[in-house]
């Protein structure tokens, strides 16, 4: 069991597998063809908002979108 | 230095809750019941019927069969849709990150990482090319193949133009990278990029 086997470049800048395979998919995505292009570019955009938890309440949540604010 | 951990780890899992799974090379055609477990549950609560565990509900392995058959039947899938779903093909090449993968039915059983790349689908004297950003393909013994990837296009819907835009960016983004994060991504941007134009171009 290699546990010092030589890891990709991008593991060892700290980047790990899911962001680096995201970009990838993103970069593709990049190089489409126009109608499939914009397609592809809205499947990425993520919409969600996140609150943390204090004394069990939640406090005000934070939303994080690539939507622009309606 | 993990080999005796099956060992250790089925000593401590509660007795008869879980039964002994050997390695899936040699996982059985039908769903095997624990009967150790169910009849020490009729002991103890005969009212209750005993509890069903995941792989009850799992439709078993197919068998391998014992001939190699004809053709390779291919799943290749998207996050967001399936491009083939159990298609009979010849042979399908795979852009794995040890390289073109070709398989053929009857291959090995094997799980492959894939790298940005071409995948090619032979059927007949059809051969129809996808471009494949990234995924797992994962070939089982009974001659199914699982592709799943990212992202995935037929070669003929890239636009040239952009790739060589993108490739020239990102060249230029390498060699005045600092840090060792924007190194990769200019990386990882020169590597899809030249992938994408040997496909388009080759």
């Amino acid at each position: 069991m290699a546990s010092n086997a030589a890891v990709p470049f991008w593991r060892a800048a700290g980047m790990t597998y899911i962001t680096y395979s995201n970009l990838c998919a993103n970069l593709v995505r990049n190089c489409l063809k126009e109608p499939r292009r914009t397609e592809a570019l809205s499947r990425e955009k993520v919409h969600f908002s996140v609150s943390k938890w204090v004394d069990g309440k939640p406090e005000k949540p934070t939303i994080r979108s690539d939507t622009p604010e309606e | 230095m993990l080999r005796h951990a099956p060992r250790l780890l089925s000593r401590a899992t509660s007795s008869a809750m879980r039964w002994r799974r050997p390695f899936s090379t040699n996982v059985p055609a039908e769903t095997p019941v624990d009967a150790k477990f169910v009849e020490s549950w009729r002991s103890t609560i005969p009212n209750i019927e005993p509890p069903k565990t995941p792989s009850a509900f799992m439709t078993p392995r197919p068998p391998t069969p014992s001939t190699i058959p004809s053709k390779l039947t291919i799943n290749v899938v998207l996050p967001y849709n399936s491009i083939f779903s159990a298609k009979e093909v010849d042979m399908v090449i795979v852009p794995a990150t040890t390289g073109q993968m070709g398989v053929l039915p009857g291959h090995v059983a094997t799980i492959a990482e894939l790298k940005p790349g071409v995948l090619s689908v032979h059927e007949g004297n059809d051969v129809t090319k996808y471009f494949v950003s990234g995924g797992f393909a994962f070939i089982h013994a009974n001659s199914v193949a699982d592709i799943i990837a990212v992202e995935a296009a037929p070669v003929d819907q890239f636009d040239q133009n952009l790739v060589q835009k993108g490739l020239a960016e990102f060249t230029q983004k390498l060699s005045s990278a600092s840090t060792d994060v924007e190194k990769a991504e200019a990386q990882i941007g020169v590597d899809v990029h030249s992938a994408l134009n040997a496909a388009l171009t080759g």
